[in-house]
Formats: C-alpha cells, structure tokens, sequence
C-alpha cells in the first residue's frame, strides 16, 4: 500500500532525525565500523596534512579572536574596536558599510540610506585615520571583509600605516579580496569578471613584496554557504575559485611557491558538528594535494590550507535569540576541532541586528571559554581516528572534488559565473533547505520545534545607530573635499587611469597614491570604471 | 489561485547584496503560477518604479536586509505614487525587525515577510492580497 507523499513527510516530520543524512546529504550509517574508515595515515603537519597544518595544533599558538566589527562612523567604530581589544580581543575585523564595498561616495544618490548601517563609512584617508586612531597598527592584526574595492581599502590601509609611521612590512592582517564569490552570492562586485581578477592578482602581487606578514586574500566560502549551498559545495566552489586565483596569479608571473603561503580561506561553521570537522580535515588534504600534484608546489608554508572561520550566520535565528548563545558554542568547538586559525563567533542578536555591548562580549567569552574551560584545544585534533570522523572526512572529500569537477566540467569558474549557473544552483538549494525546514525535515529549534506561538520581544536590548552619524559623515566627506589639493587629486586619478588602461601594470601603486592625495573611494571607482566597464549581472533563476 | 499568470516585480533596492530570499520567493510565485520578473542587484526606487510601471506589474516585492527598509520603501511608495502607479501592491521581505512592522504596514505596503516564515505561508498571504484586488 502505498503512502500519499503528504502523509509520508508529515510521519517524517515527528521522528528523530528523519533523513538520518547529514545537511550536505550524505548518508550515514547507525554505526561506523573501523573497516569502513582509511586514514592517511599522516600525522598534524605532515602532509597532506588532514589532521592540521601544525605538529603542536593549539600548543604553539592559540586561534585569533576577531570579531567582526564595525558601524555608523569611524569615530563610533575606533569606539568599540578599543572596547573589544580592552576585553582581550587579539585582532580586528572591520566591517565596511556598503557604499564603501560598493564603491560610491557617501554622497552618491543610492549610498544616502545606506551610510553607516551594516559597517563603517570608510570613503577617503582621513576616515581611515580615524578609525585606526589610538591602534598600533605594527602589533595588532587587521582582518578587512572588502571585496570590490578590496584593492582600494588596503591602499587606504597602506596610507594610513605610512602616516602614522609604521613600517609595511610590519603590517599583519587579511583583506578578502575574492570576487568570485561576489558574484555568486554576496553581491559586492563593480567590474567585470576578467578585469576583477587583474585587480585582484595586481593587489596580491604587489602585498607580497610590500607586506610579507599580510594575506592579500582570504578566499571565502562562507557566503555561499549562507546563500544556501550545502557545506560541500562550500568546501567545492571555495577550493574551485582558490584554483583559478592561483592560475591567474601564475599567468601574472608570481611564483607558486611564494604567493601560495600568504593564501587564506574563510569559511562558515554549521550546527553539524562532525560533518563541519570533516569538512575542514577532507579541505586541508584536498588543497595540499593539488597544489603539489597540479602546480608542483614544494614548500611546505605554501601547501598549508589555512583558514578563518565565522560561527553563527544563517544558524542563527530571530526567534528565541537566547538559544543562539548555545548554537555558536557548539560551533566554536566544531571550529577548533577543525582546526581553524581565527575565529569570529556572531552575537546572539546579530540574526537581526547590529549587536549591543553585552551581545558582543558574549560572544567574545564564548571562545575564551571554550579555550580555556573546555580543553578541546589541548590536544591536536581531538576528533582524529574517530571512526565515523575519518569516515566522513573521506566520504565529504569524494563529494567536494565532484562539485569540483562537475564546475570544471561546465567550463570552470569564470564561465559559471558569467553564465549565472553557479548563482541559480545556489538558489535552488536555498530553496531546499527553506523547504526541508517548514516541512520539519530539519528541525531547529523554536522554529519548526519548540516554537511559541506569539514572537516575543525577548532579545534583550536593542542596538540603535546613532541618527546623528549619517549627517556627521556628510561634513567629513566635505570638509576633506574642500580641503584637498584638487590638482593633486586630479593628477593621481588621471595617472590610476592610464595604469588601468595598460594591462601589464600594476594599479597598486597608483592607487597608494590616490589614496594619500585625498581621493575618495567613489572617485578610485569612477576612475577604474572608466576603462574597465561594470559588471552586467546574469537574471537566471 | 489569484496568483495565475498574475505579473510580480521582485526588486533588491539599495546596496544590499542579500538575494537568496529574494530568489526563493520569486521561485515560489513562479510555481504558482505567477509571471515573475526580478531585477537583480542594486537598483534605485526610480529605476524599479519604472519597470514596475512599464511591465505593467500587479504587485511588487521588495528585498531589503541592510536595515535601510525604511528609507527605501517609503521612497518607492511615494515615487509609485507620483507616477500614478498607487494601485500596485508593495510588499517587503528580508531582515526587519519587528517593531518596525506597524510602520512599514502604515507606510503603505499590504504585507512585511521575514526569513522564518514559511514559503507557503508568504505564497499564501501575497495570493490573498491579490485576490482582493
């Protein structure tokens, strides 16, 4: 007899784990026999490397605490970077607001309702100063989550150390800097894709010579994952852009062996404890392996897979934030389990809002005691020679290179993009994951289980910018405008643009230049979007 | 279902780059039966008003998850209005919180969906709305 589909998901829906697959689909059996499980049998930091880049894992040096942060003014922002540092943060992450990510001046029609809201304002070297004021910038690392302009805020960054006097090769920190993703899911992109990748690799390149402690790029498969991809197609898509970048930055003449060490990844951390850990060790033996049997890399530093990661994101949820504290908990052990080098663990009310002091702090106690309390760090990765840990990691390496090849089947990552066929994937699994939760497929919790009947307002404080803020940006921008050399100004635009005009030279330096003359970011933009065009975004879904 | 080839204008206004909700409802519609047509990123109020206007549509849904809600939906209702388009419905999805619910609802637009709500349900509610006309 058979069973109406309805019916089938409504009996579905009141067992335990009714999929019995983990999030990514992956089947998994009620036990893990030793039999099923290969392991490589390479040990921490011998290649390639799954069980951690590290003999020593924690021991040597404990993951960096960075907290996103960042919002309404630089002065606002420098505020609570100093709060957060006080409390025993060990690096920054600023978050730009829009108008800065996309490239328009705060006094730009589409950027007036956007200035301030989910970063900091960050148009011209002035700002920059501020925002770094009282922060030295040779001892604490600085992590930028800025992709189309990242070229831009690390020239900012550059100008704002040489003003304070801090020598370039002292400075440690990340921009992201990956397009390709931007295009898939975050939606920060300016130029076109070809041209993009030039900027990229001209940054890249020319960080490398400049500031040999910092990561010109930090490739991210976080977004993705947030949009809806599964985290093997997270692991897939990021190790498939983070393949392309290396090849662009061959073609550009950097060596492998060099560039490939100051290459990071960025990654979002689920509720699904074992397969995240699995997705981490299978990313590590992936990467190493093809860059040494692709590229012929030799030097160990430059086979070391290593990563950020963000605990919370599309896990979390607005009803009952509370629950959210525990979410990124469990998160946090997934992480150091997978061995991450930083972490960013979200605010219980960052599901729905900037959050406050006490969300924040929270947050940052969460690693601290997972650090410290917990002594899952104690032993380099604690999960290894886990049955079903070495399973998984296998079974989610087979699944990650399959979502590689079936992109280099399609004609690669550039062709993906431009197509819009990665970006309608994604959508559709986003559609699947909203589906399995309302069907109680996947439960979370006070959602589809334990939900209550009204939404209460229990999230504790709320988090107001400061109204006052936008109208304080506005005078800024002018006052640095009126108080420019215009001709210098003009001057290092003009000679941006004839550099951009000319493929086999470098923008870095022009756009330094720029940078110390005063030039805003929205005129950096216009002068760049003068030769190279705008990006036209493929509608396919 | 009112929804039948019923034309819906999904929009992302402002900066924001958040599409996925934006994507999964106007897949819902378009399964429902609705003649869906989505904009893509970064467009300003003028430039959805005109679409809206030229394609003729009979609602429009607006993404927004920046914290700029406001601003931008108060923006597109009053350049709706102005171009003598007051008679397409707006709705607005994305990352809203809830004490600001009652004046987006006063502003104008006839439903304010969040990402916890169930696809079904938002399909639901935008099929009644066009139901009443």
């Amino acid at each position: 007899m058979s069973v109406p589909a309805a019916k089938k998901t409504e009996q579905a829906a009141t067992q335990f784990d009714a999929l019995g697959t983990t999030p990514s689909g992956i089947e998994v059996p009620i036990t893990v026999t030793p039999e099923m499980t290969v392991s490589d049998g390479s040990g921490p930091g011998e290649f390639p490397y799954t069980r951690g880049i590290f003999p020593n894992g924690y021991r040597g040096r404990l993951w960096t605490i960075r907290q996103y942060s960042g919002f309404g003014t630089a002065e606002a922002t420098n505020e609570r970077y100093r709060f957060l540092l006080d409390r025993g943060q060990t690096g920054l992450s600023v978050a730009l607001d829009l108008p800065t990510q996309c490239g328009y001046d705060p006094t730009d029609p589409i950027a007036r309702s956007e200035i301030g809201k989910v970063g900091v304002s960050l148009s011209n070297l002035a700002e920059a100063e501020i925002l770094f004021d009282s922060i030295d910038l040779s001892k604490i690392s600085t992590s930028f989550t800025i992709n189309g302009t990242a070229a831009i805020v690390y020239a900012l960054y550059l100008a704002a150390a040489d003003k304070k006097g801090v020598a370039r090769e002292k400075l440690t920190g990340t921009i992201q800097n990956d397009i390709l993703k931007e295009y898939v899911a975050r939606g920060t992109w300016i130029f076109p894709v070809r041209p993009s990748m030039r900027l990229i690799a001209d940054s890249v390149l020319y960080a490398n010579e400049q500031t040999p402690r910092f990561n010109p790029i930090s490739i991210a498969g976080a977004h993705v994952r947030d949009a809806g991809s599964t985290a093997v197609e997270e692991m897939g898509y990021t190790l498939a852009n983070g393949l392309a970048y290396v090849e662009e930055f061959m073609r550009r003449g950097g060596d492998v062996n060099a560039f490939a060490k100051r290459l990071s990844f960025f990654f979002y951390v689920h509720m699904d404890l074992f397969e995240e850990v699995a997705k981490f060790r299978a990313g590590r033996r992936i990467w190493a392996k093809l860059l040494s049997e692709r590229f012929g890399v030799t030097d160990e530093k430059a086979l070391h897979f290593r990563f950020g990661v963000v605990c919370g994101g599309s896990s979390l949820t607005a009803a009952q934030p509370y629950n959210n504290i525990v979410r990124v908990g469990i998160e946090t052990v997934a992480a150091v389990m997978g061995g991450a080098q930083s972490i960013f663990t979200c605010a219980f009310d960052e599901a729905f809002q900037i959050p406050t002091e006490t969300s924040a702090e929270i947050a940052l106690r969460t690693q601290q005691i997972v650090a410290h309390e917990s002594g899952v760090a104690r032993t380099v990765d604690p999960l290894g020679g886990s049955y079903y840990a070495e399973w998984l990691t296998d079974r989610m390496e087979e699944e990650i290179l399959k979502v590689m090849r079936g992109i280099d089947d399609y004609g690669g990552v550039v062709k993906s993009i431009e197509d819009g066929y990665l970006q309608a994937q994604i959508a559709e699994r986003a559609r699947e994951r909203k589906q399995a939760v309302d069907d109680g497929l996947r439960k979370v919790v006070g959602v589809n289980l334990g939900e209550r009947a009204t939404r209460d307002q229990d999230s504790g404080e709320v988090f107001r910018l400061d109204p006052e803020g936008v109208r304080q940006v506005l005078e800024k921008y002018q006052k640095v405008r009126d108080s420019r050399d215009d001709a210098a100004v003009e001057r290092s635009l003009a000679r941006l643009g004839e550099a951009a005009a000319k493929d086999d030279e470098n923008v870095m330096p022009y756009l330094v230049e720029c940078c110390h003359a005063y030039a805003t970011v929205g005129e950096m933009v216009a002068a760049l979007k003068k030769e190279w065009g705008e990006f036209r975004e493929p509608i396919r879904f | 279902m009112s929804l039948a080839r019923k034309r819906i204008l999904i929009a992302k206004p402002g900066l924001d780059g958040h599409d996925v909700g934006a994507k999964v409802i106007a897949l819902a519609l378009r399964d429902a039966g609705a003649d869906v047509i989505y904009t893509g990123l970064r467009r300003t109020p003028d430039y959805i008003v005109r679409i809206a206007v030229e394609e003729d549509v009979d609602m429009l849904g607006l993404s927004i998850l920046s914290g700029s809600h406001k601003e931008l939906v108060e923006d597109v209702i009053a350049k709706l209005r102005e171009a003598d388009a007051g008679d397409i419905k707006v709705f607005v999805g994305g990352t809203i919180p809830v004490e600001d619910h009652e004046a987006l609802l006063k502003a104008g637009v006839c439903g304010v969906f969040t990402s916890e709500m169930k696809i079904d349900s938002v399909i639901g509610a935008i099929d009644r709305e066009l139901a009443e006309g």
